[in-house]
């Protein structure tokens, strides 16, 4: 019985300690990719009076504005049941900062040809920073349920080719 | 080591019975409700001839979710868990009164949150941000229900208390520890939810508050929202641990080790709720860090889990005369439904499990995060690791329950099978969907933007669902037909398994659950508390509801 037992405890801690390895490994290899990549989740940014929003800045001029060589802010609102603009261009190969709000429910800004995916949530202001190294048209979409047309809040982003 | 006798379910069958009979009612409209969605993908738009019972898609998707991840879950398993704790304390629990006053309060509570849902008053899904706001009788009634989850938390630790004065020297009987664990766990979960009803959305829908912080209240509820999930998936581990090894011809591997892992997830399971919220603003990316930690931390006692459940197969298909490194695995009695779903349910789970870690991945999860590679993902979890082994429970427990056998054991097999292939459909086309980047809870049938690469995978999702959608019919007429007027004799209940290395192996640590407790509480407010301060200091958001439906 004794031998029983040692055999027992050495195969329950030959599956313990890759069980241990496996997530540390994994988590790991994720902090590297991602810190070494430079993505970034959005953080604390800044609050906003919901009902203010079209006096406050940045939103008092949402759209596209050039922010330096090569780089832009896209000011984007969301309200039930569009992006306010829902089309917008920037030339090839600029580094997009998003900036959204939400003026009612809570809405998403899904653009996946970008990787950009974030929540818009009222009172919130969000930040994100993508590139758009190639030319073309890239959809995004709102992916939080918002309403009873939900499923027609979309939008696009015009990638022009540098001419 | 101990050896189960015979004996009757007892007195908690009825009350049990009244649970499964209500989940049952649930996941019959939640299944009624998931074909309609399942159609819309194939160019089927069920909605205009259903009015005004179901008024559009989100109606429908809304009654979808409440009805099979919080009513179905939720009655299953308190009609399911506690009859495990009275069989292996070997006595009732405590209050047989307090028992059917949980049952009582429950329904009342999900009738008054029913009636606003099936009106369209409450097309908000099961996860009710606001500023969306429903009536607040939905808030009211969920509410209730949460109190009677405590209900039962407190009959077991009276029964456990009870035991414990006659038998102040044994290891609590691993079924019941883990029955006590599942409801302590979810009780400290449910204080965010309950947290967000009380002092946010019930006085706000009432009117009594002028408004609501949209990110306060989505941090709550992702607090016991995370965690809920282990609340399903507990009580399945309960049945793979404690039972489905005895049905397997089997004995359990290691007592000592499913103790430990159970207290893990009682350590581990709340403080993991922002890796709902990687992708919002106004929560530091530090702190989304620390829950990734604690997210890939809760993923141990799920792989000691499984180890342990194969090995304890293993030793069962041995028993039977099973080979060879992986061929004894179709010596396990596969002609038990009972089994068969639970074994299926398991190795889903598996990919359910590695699709969770990438979600949980702090960077990976902008590639996923609301897509429809999340439902993909929760089909295979509470769709199937928690409900197909529910179900598979429900083989051996309806007939005991009602005193019939099964009607039809190849019926059983049959939907078990049709169950796995239309979630295999299902899921996988959902996960590339999301990875396409299609977005979930969207009436993709009516959609602005549908891309052209989504077309191909669409029809799986029509078939796979209808598939799942046949597979439930057949459970249900088959466990009326067993209630109603099946002839064979009802078997004898499950008896719980024995263990290879049993309770008395397992160290005294493992059957105190005070210093396990203080080390959740320290764990949670590590990990939440600095968000939550600096969210209820910071607070200037006053949303007034909004209704969009």
């Amino acid at each position: 019985m004794a031998k029983n037992d040692t055999t027992l405890y050495l195969y329950e801690l030959a599956w313990m300690l890759p069980s241990v390895a496996l997530p540390v490994g994994m988590l790991a290899a994720l902090l590297v990719t991602a810190f070494g990549a430079h993505i970034h989740l959005p953080g604390q940014s800044m609050t906003i009076d919901a009902a203010q929003i079209d006096t406050t800045a940045p939103f008092d001029q949402p759209g596209i504005v050039n922010v330096g060589p090569g780089r832009y802010e896209a000011r984007i609102i969301a309200a039930i049941w569009t992006f306010n603009p829902a089309e917008l261009r920037v030339p090839e190969g600029s580094e997009v900062t998003f900036v959204g709000t939400s003026r009612d429910v809570i809405h998403g800004l899904f653009l996946p040809g970008a990787d950009v995916n974030v929540m818009l949530i009222p009172g919130q202001v969000t930040r994100i920073t993508t590139r758009f190294p190639k030319a073309g048209e890239y959809p995004f979409v709102c992916h939080e349920y918002c309403g009873i047309a939900h499923h027609t809040m979309a939008g696009k982003i015009i990638v022009e080719p540098l001419k | 080591m101990t050896h189960a006798v015979p004996i009757d379910l007892g007195p908690e069958r009825r009350l049990t019975g009244a649970f499964l009979l209500i989940a049952f009612i649930a996941l019959f409209v939640g299944v009624v409700t998931g074909l309609l969605q399942g159609l819309s993908h194939v160019g089927v738009n069920a909605y205009p001839w259903l009015m005004p019972l179901i008024q559009s898609y989100y109606h429908g998707l809304s009654l979808h979710g409440v009805m099979n991840v919080l009513v179905w879950t939720t009655f299953f398993i308190c009609g399911f868990v506690p009859l495990m704790a009275a069989r292996a304390y070997y006595r009732p629990l405590a209050s047989r009164l307090l028992g059917w006053v949980t049952f009582v309060l429950m329904v009342l509570g999900l009738l008054i949150a029913g009636v606003p849902l099936v009106q369209n008053n409450a097309t908000v899904m099961f996860t009710f941000y606001p500023p969306m706001q429903a009536h607040w009788a939905f808030y009211v009634g969920l509410t209730l229900v949460v109190v009677g989850t405590w209900l039962v938390t407190l009959n077991l630790l009276l029964t456990q208390r009870a035991w414990r004065q006659q038998h102040p020297r044994e290891r609590t009987p691993l079924a019941a520890l883990m029955a006590l664990i599942t409801f302590i766990m979810w009780t400290i979960a449910s204080l965010g939810l309950a947290a967000e009803m009380l002092l946010l959305l019930i006085p706000w829908s009432l009117g009594w508050t002028q408004g609501v912080d949209p990110l306060l209240a989505r941090t709550l509820f992702w607090f016991t929202g995370h965690p809920i999930v282990y609340f399903w998936l507990l009580p399945a581990y309960l049945s793979w641990y404690t039972l489905m090894p005895r049905q397997a011809g089997g004995r359990l591997f290691s007592d000592p080790m499913a103790r430990a892992s159970f207290l893990l997830f009682l350590l581990l399971s709340t403080p993991v709720g922002l890796h709902h919220q990687y992708t919002d603003p106004g929560i530091a990316q530090g702190w989304k860090l620390v829950h990734t930690f604690f997210t890939f931390a809760v993923f141990f006692p799920s792989l000691l889990t499984f180890f342990n459940v194969v090995a304890s197969l293993e030793i069962g298909a041995r028993a039977r005369g099973g080979q060879g490194l992986v061929a004894w695995f179709g010596k396990l009695p596969w002609g038990d439904p009972s089994v068969a779903a639970q074994v299926l349910a398991m190795l889903m789970f598996a990919f359910g499990g590695i699709g969770g870690l990438i979600n949980a991945s702090h960077s990976m999860n902008l590639l996923v995060h609301n897509s429809m590679y999340i439902v993909g993902h929760f089909h295979l979890t509470v769709g199937t690791a928690v409900t197909l082994s529910f179900m598979g429970i429900t083989y051996w427990l309806v007939p005991v329950i009602v005193g019939r056998g099964l009607w039809s054991r190849r019926l059983a097999l049959t939907q078990v099978w049709l169950w796995v292939i239309g979630m295999t459909l299902f899921s996988f086309a959902l996960h590339s969907l999301g990875l396409e980047g299609m977005p979930r809870r969207t009436w993709i049938g009516m959609a602005t933007y549908i891309q052209p690469e989504w077309r191909s995978l669409m029809p799986l999702v029509g078939i796979g669902g209808s598939l799942m959608f046949v597979s439930a019919m057949l459970y249900f007429l088959n466990l009326l037909l067993t209630w109603m007027v099946s002839r064979a004799p009802a078997p004898a209940p499950v008896e719980f398994a024995d263990a290879v290395s049993g309770p008395e192996a397992a160290p005294v640590f493992l059957d105190r659950l005070r210093p396990w407790l203080l080390l959740s509480a320290i764990f949670i407010l590590i990990a939440y508390a600095p968000t939550l301060m600096h969210m209820i200091m910071e607070s200037s958001a006053h949303m007034p509801g909004f209704r969009v439906w």
